[in-house]
């Protein structure tokens, strides 16, 4: 006796077609999205691939030196961008950081507000939780296939990837950022005649910032990590190294993309992590 | 028509509060509610005018309702049941944006746990009120200033809140909601946690106020000496429910039941009771002594207890300019020490 339906065939065959569905209706306007998200993209690229590599690192150490105030942490940080130089991966590494800050751009675009909006209404919340466990569990390239169907091979599907991926931290640690705000800072907020906009941007948002940079940092490192699988639809940068280790059997290829990943997570992680603190200077 | 009438108000905190309220009416107390429903009944059909230009002292025991009562003035919180006006102006059912214009040109407050802007700097805080209404940023903080000295917190400006002391971080509360330039101040506990010295300073200050401004404060306390030193008039609060109203000598001299009595029972009633209380026709068979040498009728029967101890002889009381009696050491013993 038969105790399974067969609910696979309907399953995929639905999906198939409402994907067919889309391709035919909204070609084009996918293909509007996914340019405008490359020009973005290829626009950093360019500057970054372009600027002399001592530009960059002069940078950096600015940039270390404006969050910490520390010389001995701006060098730091600047000899570990040398050393992604040293090890032969300069410009797959640039292309990698495109590709990660255009990523963490998206989904600070679109986790902050949902985020926001949770916290303000039990039933987003309700609703979007179970989302975004999915995100987060669901292998990779079960939403890859449809993606690269909709935009093609490349970048774009490298990006939507990653952005699945990576901003989920960010509005789980957005909503309790601002759902930690004391109600006496709302009261008074209210108190004094604040809209809802001015109670936002005035007392929410900034409270939350600690929180909300912790989610900003979470997401640059998750996005880091799905750089491998960025590489196999077609990104190039230190993914692409890996994978090549991979497919020539060369171990030691393979180490030098995975030094460069993680020295690139070192790097960020510490730039934010100061960051994030000189902007809580006063706070609690 | 009173500044601020309050009517029929009562709010309960809970899930269900319509029918928790209904419970209540049926006859169920403020335990039973609690123990059988697990709502709070936080206010029970409050009946009060406050005036303008006075001091409205609010007291109660913790948990009688004092800061969800006065809460409802600026309408942080909805009542079950009942309204607030404010200038004959329904708060209760004003429209958001009205509620926002009333709180911003009206209503400012005094949080009892401070209620602070920990991302903002003293200064920022103070000027809050004034930002959010968009006053540009040279104005409001040359205004901020000023009464950050007031306070006496001059020089801690650019500090943030985390790093000052419960009693500094009150007064920019304080500050604050003086800064907002309303005319009426909410202050739930605003000098709680202030040394004695710097609090009898603010109330001084808080008196000036209000004889030169002519503010109205709606002031919560614990501190009955306060109460009776600030207050115009006093309402307390029991159980979410009002047991007495009145000036602080009524609250003294005729308590409305056990509750207010044991509540008033160790105030410094020679301080707090101004000597017409004792008041006495001069009695025919002494002469009228010389004008210079009688006291004024609404000074402090503390002011007169060292000539009056040990004395046989009444003390003349003069009001406006002529002899209008006497009190003698038993008319004020008797005021001091009731019910024996
Ligand atoms: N947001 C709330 N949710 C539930 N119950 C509340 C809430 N706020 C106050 N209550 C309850 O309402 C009652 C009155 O509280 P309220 O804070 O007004 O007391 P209070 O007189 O100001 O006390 P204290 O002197 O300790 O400040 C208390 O029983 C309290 O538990
Ligand atoms: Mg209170």
């Amino acid at each position: 006796m038969e105790i399974f339906p067969d609910w696979r065939t309907p399953l995929r065959k639905g999906a198939n077609a409402s994907i067919d569905w889309l391709i035919i209706n909204f070609g084009d306007q996918f293909e509007a999205f996914a340019n405008s998200l490359l020009g973005v993209l290829l626009l950093i690229e360019r500057v970054l691939r372009g600027a002399p590599p001592w530009a960059i690192l002069l940078v950096t150490a600015l940039l270390a030196l404006a969050v910490s105030r520390r010389w001995r942490f701006a060098l730091g940080a600047s000899a570990g961008m040398w050393l992604v130089g040293a090890l032969g991966q300069w410009d797959q590494a640039m292309q990698t950081l495109a590709l990660v800050l255009v990523s963490v751009g998206v989904s600070v675009l679109l986790g902050l507000p949902l985020g926001i909006w949770c916290a303000r209404s039990p039933w987003v919340r309700r609703l979007v939780s179970p989302v975004l466990d999915l995100m987060q569990t669901i292998p990779s390239f079960v939403y890859l296939i449809p993606a690269a169907m909709l935009f093609g091979l490349g970048k774009v599907p490298a990006i939507l990837a990653t952005v699945i991926y990576a901003a989920p931290p960010l509005v789980r640690l957005t909503e309790l950022g601002i759902s930690q705000v004391s109600r006496e800072a709302m009261e008074a907020g209210r108190a004094f005649g604040a809209t809802r906009w001015q109670l936002l941007t005035g007392v929410q948002i900034p409270l939350s910032l600690p929180s909300i940079m912790q989610g900003i940092n979470q997401t640059t490192m998750m996005a880091l990590a799905m750089v491998v699988i960025a590489s196999m639809i077609g990104a190039r940068g230190v993914g692409e190294t890996v994978l090549l280790g991979l497919q020539r059997n060369d171990a030691g290829e393979g180490l030098v993309g995975g030094l460069v990943i993680v020295v690139l997570a070192i790097v960020l992680d510490r730039i934010m992590q100061a960051g994030g603190a000189r902007l809580q200077r006063g706070g609690t | 028509m009173a500044l601020i009438e309050i009517r029929g108000l009562s709010t309960v905190f809970g899930p269900h509060p319509q029918a928790a309220l209904e419970k209540v009416r049926a006859g169920m107390d403020k335990p039973g509610l609690l123990a059988t429903t697990g709502h709070v009944l936080a206010l029970d059909r409050i009946e009060l005018d406050i005036e303008g230009g006075e001091i409205f002292v609010i007291m109660g025991l913790s948990g009688s309702g004092k800061s969800t009562l006065v809460r409802h003035i600026n309408r942080l919180i909805d009542p079950t049941e009942g309204t607030v006006r404010i200038a004959g102006e329904d708060v209760t059912a004003l429209p958001i944006p009205a509620l926002i214009a009333l709180r911003r040109r009206r209503l400012a407050m005094v949080f009892q746990r401070f209620g602070l802007h920990a991302h903002r700097s003293v200064l920022d805080n103070v000027a809050y009120g004034l930002e959010i209404r968009g006053v540009p940023r040279a104005q409001r903080e040359n205004e901020a200033r000023a009464w950050i000295e007031r306070v006496g917190l001059a020089g801690v400006e650019t500090q943030y809140p985390a790093q000052l002391s419960g009693g500094m971080q009150q007064r920019v509360g304080l500050a604050r909601a003086l800064c907002a330039g309303t005319d009426i101040i909410l202050m739930d506990e605003a000098f709680s946690a202030l040394d004695p010295l710097i609090r009898s300073q603010l109330q001084g200050e808080l008196l000036a106020l209000q004889a030169t401004l002519g503010k109205t404060v709606v002031f919560i306390t614990h501190d009955l000496d306060e109460a009776l030193r600030i207050g115009n008039r006093i309402a307390i609060l029991k159980d979410g429910a009002l047991v007495q109203v009145g000036t602080p000598e009524d609250i003294l001299l005729r308590p409305a039941d056990d509750y207010v009595a044991a509540f008033v029972r160790d105030v410094n009633r020679a301080r707090a009771l101004r000597l017409h209380n004792a008041l006495a026709p001069w009695p025919q068979t002494h002469p009228l002594p010389a004008l210079a040498r009688a006291v004024d009728v609404d000074a402090p029967i503390e002011s007169v207890l060292p000539r009056l101890v040990g004395r046989s002889t009444p003390i003349a009381l003069r009001k406006d300019g002529r002899i209008v009696g006497c009190v003698d050491v038993d008319a004020v013993s008797a005021l001091l020490a009731p019910q024996g």
